[in-house]
């Protein structure tokens, strides 16, 4: 910032094609915000694409609505919060509720079986990640990082070398190989769902208009 | 350049931060974070605050990075005692910096004041948030702008700095530590709750790449000390207490010796000092940024994280045959009213998104006079002003 005055042209792109907006809503301590920043830095520093990452949280201590979104671009990221979500996980139904009314015709939903009842659209993909968490890991705290191994597996918006180099580099020393576990047995809901269930339609359907 | 000017930075900087990584890789960086990094490449050694929302994690960063370095950290039992051990650390030598939000600013002021008029150099963070009072302490917000620059009473320059990415956070706090050992003047480093938390993909210039200013410390013996006495630059030299430079601070009106004065032809130099100190140098101080300014037909004025609402608007307006363009003020105070000037000159209208109720946009009313048409865009529920609202009030327009 030598000079008082900077000058630069908005990049002539194609305008929302290549942005995928990720949003990862639930309740505050389920760990959310830290999912966000393993996606964006698996995006950003092990995949090489452009990221921001915008967090909302309520003045409560604990619990409370709380949500991360993750936009990851191939451009510069101007507008750095979602604005047509594709991609939404809800770890509740509060969040669910609350934060699933500017989803992009088709966006991918997942949701958590036991803790929403109501998924927004009846396109959505619920998968037990706080239950695998509790009864296959022993860890609900590991809920966050087995949903982030389904929707990798889902949608393909990191690879899976880039979320696992950015889960380790984050996570508590000691825990490593439990939450390469959580993150292996979140891939594997995804696939046992793709293999059991037909994907779900990513037209848009009477439910998402 | 009146103030001392070196490329590395000050005490403690040879030292690399122990989690803070290196410098010159892409990382992922939250704004408090890289406002904090900018800090300490710009000297900062020494912090004291009282944690809030949403400006906790620079009191939590300055908490780990101090200490490491031997520099003092303090959690003071509130805001209004924060500034005032800053000021105190200040005149004893060091680069000091305090990080509050809308109740702990508001708290602050009287001591603020206080910094201005015995030209104390301070960096003071806001990260606005939703107010009055406790109001949305969680959600952004842009109200603060005018108590930036009006919140202490008396008249008094103010210097006040706004970013609205990652990168600026960290540029525009070395900035404003500059600015202040250059000015010998409290600034502030307004930034939002958006900008604050956002994290985003960011390089950090080499510390050697950095300007980092120091103020100028007086070069005669201590008994020849006269602690307000000026040169051309009207900037006095600043010694440091404890080091036997033995003078007078006081919050009254004092001469060239520091000591209380009323006599009119002694008080009326010194108001016109304070103020010309800084109004001489406008020019270093007044930071703006352009985004296809060039052939705009309607021009965009924002600041802080309503500027990346407007570049995706002006972005998204072109595609769609709209001749948008930008001036983000990366400056707020001394409004930077040249720049202004030229992006309303020529322009069918001029569009002032805030989230506040017309802060920023009755100055540019102000310096406007007849130009073109401003309209003001607020907006306050706690949410940012997203790219179609801003494109949508240009129906309106055109």
């Amino acid at each position: 910032m030598a000079r008082s005055v900077k000058k630069e042209t908005a990049p002539s792109q194609a305008s929302t094609q290549e942005r995928m907006e990720v949003r990862l809503a639930g309740s505050g301590g389920q760990g959310l915000i830290l999912a966000g920043l393993v996606l964006a830095e698996a995006a950003g520093l092990y995949d090489g694409r452009s990221v921001a990452m915008g967090q909302s949280y309520g003045p409560e201590a604990r619990g409370g609505a709380s949500k991360a979104e993750v936009i990851i671009s191939d451009q510069d990221i101007d507008y750095p919060l979602a604005t047509k979500v594709d991609l939404f996980l809800a770890l509740t139904q509060e969040a669910a509720d609350t934060y699933s009314w500017d989803l992009k015709p088709g966006a991918w939903i997942v949701v958590d079986s036991d803790l929403v009842s109501h998924p927004p659209s009846s396109r959505a993909v619920a998968l037990p990640f706080t239950a695998t968490a509790r009864d296959k890991l022993k860890k609900p705290m590991v809920a966050n990082v087995v949903a982030l191994g389904a929707l990798i597996e889902l949608s393909g918006v990191v690879s899976r070398r880039a979320l696992e180099k950015a889960l380790l580099a984050r996570v508590p020393k000691g825990t490593e190989s439990l939450n390469k576990k959580a993150l292996s047995e979140g891939m594997k809901l995804a696939k046992d769902f793709k293999s059991s269930s037909p994907l779900p339609s990513q037209e848009p359907s009477a439910e998402d208009v | 350049m009146a103030a001392e000017s070196s490329k590395t930075a000050g005490k403690g900087a040879g030292k690399t931060a122990s989690r803070s990584g290196r410098k010159g890789q892409a990382r992922l960086l939250q704004g408090n974070e890289a406002a904090s990094l900018g800090a300490l490449a710009a000297g900062c050694n020494f912090f004291a605050g009282y944690p809030i929302t949403p400006a906790s994690e620079i009191t939590e960063f300055m908490s780990r990075e101090l200490p490491a370095r031997g520099d003092p950290f303090i959690q003071m039992e509130d805001e209004i005692a924060s500034i005032g051990a800053c000021v105190g650390a200040s005149l004893a030598g060091r680069k000091a910096m305090t990080a509050t939000s809308g109740p702990g600013f508001s708290l602050m002021q009287e001591n603020l004041g206080y910094a201005c008029i015995a030209e104390t150099p301070l960096v003071v963070v806001n990260v606005m948030r939703g107010g009055p009072s406790t109001g949305l302490p969680t959600n952004v917000a842009q109200g603060d702008v005018q108590q930036a620059r009006w919140g202490t009473h008396g008249d008094h320059p103010a210097i006040v700095f706004c970013p609205s990415s990652v990168s600026e956070c960290f540029e525009l706090m070395v900035r404003a530590f500059n600015m202040a050992e250059r000015f010998r003047n409290p600034v502030i480093f307004l930034a939002d709750e958006m900008v604050a938390h956002l994290r985003e993909k960011v390089a950090l210039p080499a510390e050697g790449d950095l300007e980092v200013i120091d103020r100028r410390r007086p070069t005669v013996p201590p008994d020849w000390y006269v602690p307000y006495k000026t040169d051309g630059s009207l900037i006095p030299r600043l010694a440091d207490l404890g080091e036997g430079y033995r003078y007078h601070v006081t919050g009254l009106v004092h001469d060239e010796r520091g000591f209380p004065t009323r006599r009119a032809d002694e008080v009326e130099p010194f108001y016109a000092r304070l103020f010309d100190k800084v109004s001489r140098h406008f020019d270093e101080l007044m930071l703006t940024k352009e985004y296809s300014l060039d052939d705009a037909e309607i021009v965009l004025i924002a600041y802080g994280c309503t500027a990346r609402s407007c570049r995706a608007a002006v972005r998204l307006g072109r595609e769609r045959g709209l001749k948008l363009g930008l001036l983000q003020l990366l400056t707020l105070w001394p409004f930077p009213r040249q720049a202004v000037e030229r992006a309303l000159a020529g322009r069918r209208a001029a569009l002032v998104p805030e989230l506040n109720m017309g802060q920023i946009s009755r100055e540019v009313k102000r310096v406007n006079d007849g130009r073109t048409q401003v309209i003001r865009h607020s907006k306050m529920d706690g949410t940012m002003i997203t790219p179609e609202e801003i494109l949508g009030r240009m129906r309106e327009v055109a």
